[in-house]
């Protein structure tokens, strides 16, 4: 337990990603089992005792000491967990247990109920110091929230252990808290643990963007990029999951595609709205706007799947009655893929055709006159290239559009964290409602925190706090003098923002201190982008 | 005993003596005031005469330059303020020349604490328990989260963390009166005999303490340093400056913030510090308590900070307790 809160401090205190993964896979290297195995489970949420919530904590403190004194406490500290870790009276005399470890403590909560859960929490209390009494109560409650995903405990694991982050994905599943067997698969005393059987998320293959390679269309073959969603269907043992990029299940939110799936394959595909705005040849797909509305639901109304009812349109065939396909080229993956499209539902399942193209040069006219909603550019896949998890340099490329331009003022500026946390480095910018010498105002359009290089970054901290007129806590309001060219991907119509535009991928493209406030673009010309 | 301690007054802007016409740390200039210590929440300039210990005026003079009508009190000597009242200066152990102003006037005894605190301090002479009738006391950490640890345990902290991180150097944030100068002086107690570098706001203030009989050993001004002799190194800088655009001159600075608010994880988060010292030079709750029970007044007013808790503690403990409403006190930074 004491490792575990000195784990749980470190974290809050390391601002930095990498900081934070080496402090976990530190934490998972040196502590034995079943302890850390817990750990792991308390960073990835996958901890729960039902018979302790946080009004055990509470009634617990009411019972040792004054309430209004608790009251006053918890209203500045903000924190159950910690207020009673602070407010915890130091037993007398000093009990002559030592510390619980976490496994012990897994071992005393399991076995409580309702009724006894105060007095077990109280023994465990005794036995801790202020970290460890904090880090026990956020352990029993569940309620971590120290900002650790569940992504970055297992690149930890993997980083701990020298295994590919793919490997811990996919084995995870499945496996329960304390994790011993993924430990001993990990430190290479056991085999893999068995994916086969279950309805698993495989890890997704992943492209490169295309730069200055040169690629050959016999080598390769050209693809539309969809726009929607990348998703991967399981179906084992007459269940089907929909699994997003990430790993999360999302069935709930398209039931009509769980629904549709009845042969045990994992297929890899695009999920798309069926919609207005069409796409080029096989058939119609809604823009990205329409699917963010989508995701996310745990159910969905009759109107929404009348109205805008989804598809997947297919990219790849992992696995087929229990074949594993992932070792053959593509070429062959293809093809077992379009023998199976005859036996899968029409209304839910199309194919991804591939673009025939002479060369480059072709293709890349082609891409130039795509300018569909639902496309976002051109896949490149080698024609002999295996199904590998996460990117591999040759095998896949993504060779996204031009990104579209405008020119924007720079309006508001916000400190960064971590190493730029002395830099003004999160910047919002506006477009022009109108005529600028005809009184029109700026209105904000978008925020962006890359694109620049350091040295740009350095001049743009020192533009924010010359040329700064208000600022609200953390945020700087500039006198809107410095004019950005902004790369985006797409923009589309929102009500969240005062402006009715959001941009996608929006990036600090280019400085244009050459050019005037009053030259930059009016909102008029970011609405006629509008996919 | 209805009517008693009618010539002290708690007034928005001090507390004020009656029949001598005095003040204690009045926020505005007055005719006269007696000063606890140099902070600038407690010591302003302008007054028409300034009764301080000869440290808090060399302090005072150092930050507002030279006043007029100083009158430098000798701890545990009592004079005469006028009007029947005499004032005796009693260590506080807050920072160097910290007192607690005893008053007696009319067979009553008041003691105004002014900030305190009771754990040991090697640049200040201890707080003295004095009895007394009313007891006016502060209560900047009122709330009984906040229990100060022993400074030891967070100098060897500071200490490790500048081992682990070789090549870069440990910036302590500290307030530069009081702060400053007792993490100093504990380094060199746990024996850090390096250098020491500061910012250019410390410099002054620790000049000062060394004339005045502290010392506080090899001190430089981190200014003109090259980046590179100065990973390994301990910097103290004030508390607004370890975000600032002055800390990029340091390698790879690990930014620490000596306070006792560290003690509460949201504070530590809002500063983006990577090491917090609870360090304090404010009695705890522990203190707060612990001195009105040895201190055993028959009535108890509490001045700046959380109140609340510490009235409720007296109530809890039958003792008869007043909360006042001053301002001007500020706390952010201790």
């Amino acid at each position: 337990m004491q490792r575990f809160a000195a784990l749980l401090d470190n974290l809050l205190l390391t601002p930095s990603r990498n900081g934070k993964l080496e402090l976990i896979a530190e934490y998972l290297r040196e502590t034995p089992d079943p302890d850390r195995g817990w750990a792991l489970a308390a960073l990835t949420s996958a901890v729960d005792f039902p018979a302790i919530k946080a009004g055990t904590v509470r009634g617990l403190m009411a019972s040792r000491i004054d309430p209004v004194l608790w009251t006053l406490s918890r209203d500045f500290v903000g924190d159950t967990a910690e207020t009673a870790s602070l407010l915890w009276p130091e037993p007398e005399p000093v009990p002559l247990e030592p510390p619980p470890t976490l496994g012990e403590v897994v071992t005393a909560l399991s076995q409580t109920t309702r009724a006894s859960a105060p007095l077990v929490l109280a023994s465990l209390l005794d036995r801790l110091d202020t970290p460890g009494r904090y880090a026990l109560i956020k352990f029993a409650t569940g309620a971590l929230r120290i900002g650790i995903s569940a992504r970055l405990a297992k690149v930890a694991f993997a980083q701990a252990f020298a295994v590919a982050v793919d490997a811990v994905e996919e084995y995870w599943h499945g496996q329960e808290p304390p994790y011993s067997h993924l430990f001993a698969w990990a430190a290479g005393t056991a085999p893999p643990p068995r994916t086969d059987l279950l309805p698993l998320f495989r890890p997704f293959m992943l492209a490169h963007p295309l730069e200055d390679e040169t690629i050959s269309l016999a080598e390769y073959v050209a693809e539309w990029k969809w726009d929607g969603i990348r998703v991967q269907l399981v179906h084992v043992g007459g269940e089907t999951r929909v699994y997003s990029r990430g790993g999360d299940e999302i069935s709930a939110s398209f039931p009509e595609i769980a629904g549709a799936l009845h042969i045990p394959a994992v297929l890899d595909g695009e999920l798309l709205l069926r919609g207005s705005a069409q796409g080029a040849e096989a058939g119609g797909a809604a823009s990205f706007n329409a699917l963010q509305q989508r995701l996310g639901r745990k159910s969905v109304s009759k109107a929404m799947l009348a109205e805008a009812p989804a598809f997947v349109r297919l990219y790849d065939l992992l696995i087929l009655n229990g074949e594993d396909l992932r070792e053959q080229p593509w070429s062959q993956r293809r093809a077992r893929l379009e023998a199976l499209i005859p036996q899968l539902d029409p209304v839910r399942f199309d194919l991804s055709q591939t673009i025939a193209a002479k060369d480059m040069d072709a293709l890349a006219e082609i891409r130039a006159s795509a300018r569909d909603a639902a496309i976002e550019g051109v896949m490149l896949k080698h024609r002999q290239s295996p199904y590998v998890a996460g990117r591999r340099a040759g095998l896949w490329y993504k060779w996204k559009r031009e990104p579209l331009l405008i020119d924007c003022v720079l309006m508001y500026a916000q400190r960064g964290s971590g190493k730029r946390s002395s830099f003004y480095s999160d910047f919002t910018f506006g477009c022009w409602n109108g005529d600028p010498d005809a009184g029109a105002e700026l209105l904000p359009v978008g925020k962006a925190y890359f694109g620049f290089t350091d040295e740009e970054l350095r001049f743009l901290d020192r533009h924010v706090r010359q040329h700064t007129v208000a600022k609200y806590g953390p945020v700087r309001e500039t006198d809107r003098s410095l004019v950005f060219e902004v790369a985006f991907d797409s923009v589309h119509l929102s009500k969240r923002h005062k402006s009715g535009l959001a941009m996608r991928f929006p990036r600090i493209h280019r400085i244009r201190q050459d050019k005037p406030a009053h030259e930059a673009d009016q909102l008029e010309t970011l609405r006629a982008l509008v996919t | 005993m209805a009517s008693c301690f009618t010539w002290i007054k708690a007034e928005p802007l001090g507390i004020r003596i009656v029949p001598a016409d005095a003040w204690i740390d009045p926020a505005r200039p007055a005719p006269r005031a007696l000063v606890t210590h140099g902070h600038a929440d407690h010591a302003r300039g302008g007054h028409g005469q300034t009764v301080a210990t000869s440290e808090t005026l060399a302090i005072m003079a150092v930050r507002y330059g030279v006043a007029d009508g100083a009158v430098a009190a000798r701890y545990h000597e009592p004079i005469a303020i006028g009007g029947g009242v005499t004032a005796t200066f009693l260590p506080a152990g807050h920072v160097l020349g910290s007192a607690q102003v005893l008053l007696e006037h009319a067979g009553e005894r008041v003691i105004v604490t002014g900030d305190y605190k009771r754990s040991p301090d090697p640049t200040c002479p201890p707080f003295t328990v004095t009895s007394c009738d009313l007891f006016i006391t502060e209560a900047t950490f009122g709330l009984p989260v906040f229990r100060h640890p022993p400074i030891g345990d967070e100098i060897a902290k500071l200490l490790g963390a500048r081992e682990a991180n070789p090549d870069r150097c440990v910036l302590v944030g500290a307030y530069a009166l009081g702060k400053a100068q007792r993490i100093i002086a504990e380094l060199r107690a746990a024996g850090w005999q390096e250098p020491i570098y500061l910012h250019g706001a410390m410099e002054a203030m620790c000049r000062l303490y060394e004339s005045l009989g502290v010392p506080l050993g090899d001190l430089r001004s981190v200014a003109g340093v090259p980046k590179a002799a100065l990973a390994g190194g301990i910097v103290i800088c004030p508390p607004s400056a370890l975000n600032d655009r002055w800390s990029r001159r340091l390698p790879d600075p690990l930014t620490a913030m000596a306070s006792g608010w560290m003690r509460v994880r949201q504070r530590v988060r809002q500063r983006g510090v990577e090491l917090p010292l609870v360090i304090s030079d404010h009695a705890d709750w522990s203190e707060l308590t612990s001195t009105i029970a040895d201190v055993n007044p028959g009535e108890t007013w509490i001045t700046h900070g959380r109140e609340d808790a510490l009235l409720r503690w007296c109530e809890l403990h039958q003792r008869k307790a007043r909360a006042l409403a001053l301002t001007g006190y500020e706390d952010e930074d201790d």
